[in-house]
């Protein structure tokens, strides 16, 4: 494989990982959430972002070549091989974590998707594209959580503060490129993450406000994620999700 | 009007096959006969959510997985159909859930058992879908309106349910020797628990003779089993399986299949709440709905807050 399509296929691999991640993280969900009405939504998003994971995973296999399959990359890669970033490995926790959670994640994937519809890789410019319906639906759905329990409950609102304590350190790394997003976004197939960062705190300042919720001032993000450096709870996550490729190996489902 | 003829014009519409709606009279046993079965019906698609969840994550391909969550999503859909086709009868759906939660209220057997493996939730879809399908398909003419309404819309996805349990069957059928160990393995264990799902014969069921009269029911469950025989019985020769009844036999004669009785003291004992499932199950959903409660609630405040700020802002 040329080095070009190595970086590409890193780079697809990155952004696969993060869907498929969080959306098997939100189908922990299903069956248990809240009120049905709610169970239908998470579930609904859970679908959208292993759909999202599957298209880019077809388009990594194709670039990798060798027999590769949007299976295997899924089932047979071990956790440091994972390109995904923290956020979206940490466990669901309460509902107050998982709707931050998606909030910032989806407020960060709709700006990526905006820009990577220029893209002159056709294939990620139709991914995005596609994308983008779904996106804005859960950056609403998200959104629209974020203010009804900040502005909520005394109870809820702290659980809202607690959340975002817990996750407030894991938000800098979706701005910070890695190697691969640098070269893929210098040559106009990738989008330069950096440049992504104003729009979002912009998006997540007015929704605090609605929210009544203060952005922290810590500075320090943890990162590792897109290295391939993660929590502990990836292990755990991809032992359920790969149990039957592994302790079945080269079947037929 | 009397009693007597608000009772002639009930049954009349009953004769004549126009549905019962909600604001018509209807005689205190039927609606009371509704409220249970609906409410029964809704739970069913609820905590039928909890054993094919527990595969959700370990689902071996993503396309299965896509379609196992697409699938659950659906009854948990069905189940707020349900819930607003008791509504209708004047009970809310917190009221019904709380049935559900102090344990007054009953779910289908079926779903007290465990999904073990990978090939359960492929036997769940073909066996224990099928078997509802059966049911509601004959439910799309039940007698009351709304309850009629809601099967006509969870039958357009009940079809797609048994087909893909099928298929993840027929995949294993045709795997390797271990797979087929598994299918094998699931439909035994599923199933006697799935005609067990049509309940006691009809000499020993206690509301059906009502119940069909009044039209809410309009096979029997003896003849609804007997058809889901006949159709598993033939599509088990394309599995290439065997359904564990040595006495299961095609009868010329009869020209149905003939099978074996069912283990009535097992049926009995997980109605009674002693089935492998039953505690977890029910605590599964009282934990969900326990821990949403202040979900709930804050919705509720925050949606008084805005609405009081919408009113301040007209003034
Ligand atoms: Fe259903
Ligand atoms: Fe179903």
């Amino acid at each position: 494989m040329s080095n070009n399509r190595q970086i590409l296929s890193d780079y697809v691999l990155h952004l696969a990982d993060n869907a498929l991640i969080l959306g098997q993280r939100n189908s922990e969900w299903c069956g248990h959430g809240p009120v049905l009405e709610q169970d239908i939504a998470i579930t609904n998003i859970s679908l959208d972002l292993i759909g999202q994971a599957r298209s880019l995973y077809q388009y990594a296999a194709q670039l990798i070549g060798n027999g590769a399959t949007e299976d295997r990359l899924a089932y047979l890669r071990d956790a440091r091989e994972f390109r995904n970033c923290l956020l979206v490995e940490l466990p669901r926790g309460d509902w107050a974590v998982t709707t931050l959670r998606q909030f910032f994640f989806s407020a960060y994937q709709m700006l990526l998707f905006q820009q990577m519809l220029h893209s002159s890789d056709t294939t990620l410019a139709a991914i995005a594209e596609k994308s983008l319906k779904e996106v804005t639906y859960h950056v609403r759905w998200s959104s629209e959580w974020v203010i009804r329990l900040g502005d909520g409950t005394e109870e809820s609102h702290n659980r809202m503060e607690n959340a975002l304590a817990d996750l407030w350190a894991f938000t800098g790394e979706l701005f910070v490129p890695s190697d691969y997003e640098k070269s893929v976004a210098d040559n106009g197939i990738g989008v330069d993450v950096s440049s992504l960062k104003d729009n979002w705190l912009q998006k997540v300042q007015d929704v605090f406000n609605e929210a009544t919720l203060t952005i922290p001032t810590t500075t320090w993000f943890q990162s590792g994620g897109k290295e391939g450096i993660h929590t502990e709870h990836l292990g755990y996550l991809l032992a359920d999700l790969q149990f039957l490729q592994r302790a079945y190996p080269g079947m037929e489902w | 009007m009397s009693i007597k003829d608000l009772e002639k014009i009930f049954l009349d519409k009953i004769e004549k096959e126009i549905k019962i709606e909600p604001k018509d009279w209807m005689p205190e046993q039927y609606r009371k006969t509704l409220i249970r079965q609906i409410s029964q019906h809704a739970h069913s698609e609820v905590v039928g959510m909890l054993p094919e969840g527990n595969w959700i994550t370990r689902a071996p391909t993503l396309k299965r997985k896509a379609i196992l969550l697409a699938k659950v999503q659906d009854e948990a859909g069905h189940g707020l159909y349900l819930y607003s086709a008791t509504e209708t009868l004047g009970v809310s759906r917190e009221q019904t859930i709380n049935d559900l939660h102090s344990g007054k209220a009953k779910y289908s057997s079926i779903f007290n058992y465990p999904t073990l493996t990978w090939a359960d939730i492929g036997a769940i879809g073909w066996l224990v879908d099928g078997a509802a399908i059966l049911n509601q398909v004959m439910l799309c003419r039940t007698s009351y309106g709304p309850y009629a309404r809601a099967m006509v819309r969870i039958c357009k996805e009940e079809s797609f349910h048994q087909r893909q349990g099928f298929e993840i069957l027929l995949t294993l059928s045709r795997g390797t020797d271990v797979q087929k160990a598994m299918c094998q393995d699931a439909v035994n264990r599923w199933w006697w628990p799935s005609l067990m799902m049509f309940g006691p014969h009809d000499s020993e069921s206690t509301h059906s003779e009502q119940s069909t009269q009044w039209k809410i029911k309009r096979m029997s469950n003896d003849e609804l089993r007997q058809k889901f025989v006949d159709m598993i019985a033939e599509q088990a020769k394309i599995l290439n399986v065997t359904l564990p009844d040595p006495e299961l036999k095609w009868n010329p004669e009869r020209n149905h299949y003939d099978f074996g009785e069912i283990n009535w003291e097992e049926f009995w004992n997980v109605v009674k709440g002693n089935g492998p499932c039953n505690k977890q199950r029910l605590d599964a959903r009282r934990k969900a709905w326990q821990e949403g409660e202040w979900v709930r609630q804050a919705a509720a405040v925050h949606a008084e807050k805005r609405k009081a700020r919408e009113t301040q802002q007209v003034a």
